[in-house]
């Protein structure tokens, strides 16, 4: 206890530094930005920043990165409230009574509890961050190269069973996304593969080039080639900000329960923001008893829980990132490819050779949520004009951007001509209906499953059953079969088709 | 026999030809075996996971019924084609004519993806963007990028 508090003493007299603050501010004001404008999301922003990376320093990159990614889900729920398009995916269900609150006038006690219920579950998951990620690092310390190819299973069949669409599908795309990781130099025998003779094949491609390539370029292709859409802005309604006492009185346990469920959640492989969303919306429905406004007509409750729930499930998909280098989401292998570029390899190892990386950038989260609330009560006006920019301004800027990201990567165009070419495969994904999410996570962990695989084979000179004998490893796997076993069962298919058929 | 789901017809076919394909070029690396795996052992075993899925889709797709025949719809070929041709372009232009030209080029024939293009508008979030992206990267970050074209510079 002692010590947690310790380290983050020290993480927050990293955070502190005026250069860190200033990156922290930056990402929770840019987060919140493109969590507000729909067709922009945290993905596309972290790929398209990137190469800024090259150029800071490894913690304040991070921090900002981060504060992007946490300013995102408080972005994306104040346009879920206001106008009923939630920004981000994990808004869906904040759009359900937090926009009936709104068309009832009362926005400003929607965005309120929204902002209030946020911040108190960052500062939660921060702690909670705080006191497990020491233990699970000692126990990965303990890990060798079965458990970690295990480990690895896990956390791919894990982000697939919560993602939406086919799961079949969505396993087919995590191995292409593994063999694209196979482009490059075998690391113990030094053979070049499938480089076909092009030298810029054989350092493997670019993570950047696929990640803009699809997630930037391939989504503006696929939104331009969608009929614009109609929206219903009334934003002259906004008064009274404050929440009244029984407002608070309604909410508080519902930000509890979303505060646990989150932090919870937010661990488990495929976990984050938002299945703890939608977890946090369920249990509030079933829980709350007699609510004064029916639910998906404006119920608080309905705002308070989920909006807490992603938050604190957002914060605490870190800590797998963190410990085990296993990156939970698309956004977390973003920040893996990140401190990849900056020449630290995650694992469990980053706690120790980089105390002030792991323990600055905990504290800058709590820090970065206090900003967003101070800066998006007053600001939630500003944010709400921005939606009238146009998306025929918008698109050019994103394409400019990601392009002059993707020549500054290695100074010359390759990478813009590989990041075109994905952009064509990213809208052939999304044509036939394949998640591009779980090809980005194979594509990190390839090269690392590889290597732990062939290791653990000569280890045990070439007995597979090395997977089954070694306890960890044998129940690691289990956990990944007994989840697919879980979600292929029809009852439960039926039920995650149906949630996901939200929009 | 008669195709069910559109999608997934297409996107097994694309799994099984990716799959052979990764598998076959395999053959090409030294196998190894188990006790000592050589490069072409992991990338072999996935290619050939990836094709028996793909084949399993493209059977679903083949027998399962699906509603309304799951249609793949319009391909966006507009926005598709002058999207990736514009960053094509810059691709090429940018080391010869620098930022300066390359720059404003790409919004200017980016901006030809939207539905409304108006050519004022395009030349304005050209010049704002040009400007921004100099403070932005050259200044504020410090990355090489060929600003002028390599005639002048």
């Amino acid at each position: 206890m002692e010590e947690m508090f310790s380290n983050l003493g020290l993480g927050l007299s990293v955070a502190f530094s005026l250069q860190n603050l200033l990156y922290a501010f930056f990402g929770a004001v840019l987060g919140t930005l493109i969590g507000v404008l729909p067709g922009l999301g945290p993905v596309a922003t972290i790929a398209m920043l990137l190469p800024s990376v090259y150029a800071l320093d490894t913690t304040p990159a991070l921090i900002m990165l981060a504060g992007i990614y946490y300013g995102a889900q408080y972005g994306g729920s104040t346009t879920a409230i206001l106008i009923n398009v939630p920004g981000e995916a994990s808004a869906v269900v904040t759009a359900i009574d937090g926009y009936q609150m709104a068309r009832k006038g009362r926005a400003g006690a929607a965005l309120s509890v929204a902002a209030l219920g946020s911040f108190f579950a960052g500062c939660v998951a921060t702690l909670v961050i705080a006191a497990f990620a020491p233990p699970l690092t000692e126990l990965a310390f303990k890990f060798g190269p079965a458990e970690y190819f295990s480990l690895m299973v896990l956390g791919l069949i894990g982000a697939v069973v919560l993602a939406s669409g086919s799961l079949i599908k969505a396993i087919a795309m995590i191995i292409l996304g593994l063999l694209l990781g196979q482009i490059n130099t075998d690391v113990i025998s030094g053979v070049p593969r499938y480089s076909f003779d092009i030298p810029e094949l054989t350092d493997g491609i670019g993570f950047v080039a696929i990640a803009m390539g699809v997630f930037g370029f391939g989504e503006i292709i696929m939104n331009l080639g969608r009929p614009a859409e109609q929206r219903e802005v009334f934003t002259k309604g906004v008064k009274g900000l404050w929440p009244t006492m029984q407002d608070f009185r309604e909410a508080w346990p519902s930000v509890l329960r979303g505060t646990a469920l989150g932090s919870i959640l937010g661990v488990l492989p495929g976990g984050g923001a938002l299945l703890s969303s939608f977890a946090s919306y369920t249990v509030e429905k079933k829980l709350t008893k007699n609510p004064r406004v029916p639910f998906g007509q404006g119920a608080i409750q309905g705002v308070a829980g989920p909006e807490s729930a992603n938050n604190a499930g957002s914060q605490a998909s870190f800590i797998p990132m963190l410990t085990l280098g296993i990156p939970p989401n698309a956004v977390m292998a973003l920040m893996v490819g990140a401190m990849t570029i900056k020449g630290i390899q995650p694992g469990p190892q980053v706690m120790t050779s980089n105390p002030d990386l792991f323990w600055g950038l905990i504290a800058s989260m709590w820090i970065g949520n206090a900003m967003l609330v101070i800066l998006n009560l007053p600001l939630i006006g500003i944010w709400v004009k921005l939606l009238t920019v146009p998306y025929r301004f918008l698109f050019p800027a994103i394409v400019v951007f990601c392009a002059i990201g993707l020549y500054t990567l290695n100074n010359n165009s390759w990478d813009i001509f590989m990041a075109a070419g994905f952009a064509i495969i990213g809208y052939a994904f999304f044509k036939l209906g394949c998640e591009p999410a779980p090809l980005l996570l194979g594509f990190i962990l390839g090269p690392m499953m590889e290597e732990n695989l062939r290791r653990a084979l000569l280890l045990s000179r070439g007995d597979w059953m090395t997977f089954m004998y070694r306890p960890l490893s044998a129940s690691l796997l289990l956990a990944a079969l007994a989840l697919v076993v879980i979600v292929s069962l029809p009852a439960i298919k039926a039920k995650r088709e149906s949630a996901f058929k939200e929009d | 026999m008669k195709v069910k789901s559109e999608k997934d017809f297409w996107s097994g076919l694309m799994f099984v030809v990716a799959g052979t394909g990764f598998a076959w070029g395999a053959t090409n690396y030294s196998f190894g075996s188990a006790a000592r795996p050589g490069p072409a052992y992991f990338p072999f075993g996935l290619g050939v996971i990836l094709a028996v899925l793909g084949a399993i889709i493209l059977f679903k797709a083949l027998v399962v019924e699906t509603e309304g025949g799951d249609r793949i719809g319009g391909i966006a070929w507009k926005p598709l084609g002058i999207i990736v041709g514009s960053v094509v372009l810059f691709g090429f232009m940018l080391p010869l004519l620098g930022m300066v030209i390359a720059l404003p080029l790409l919004v200017l024939t980016a901006a030809l993806a939207g539905d409304e293009f108006h050519i004022g508008e395009a030349l304005i979030n050209g010049v704002v963007l040009t400007v921004a992206s100099y403070g932005m990267f050259i200044k504020g970050l410090g990355l090489i990028i060929p600003v002028w074209p390599s005639f002048i510079g």
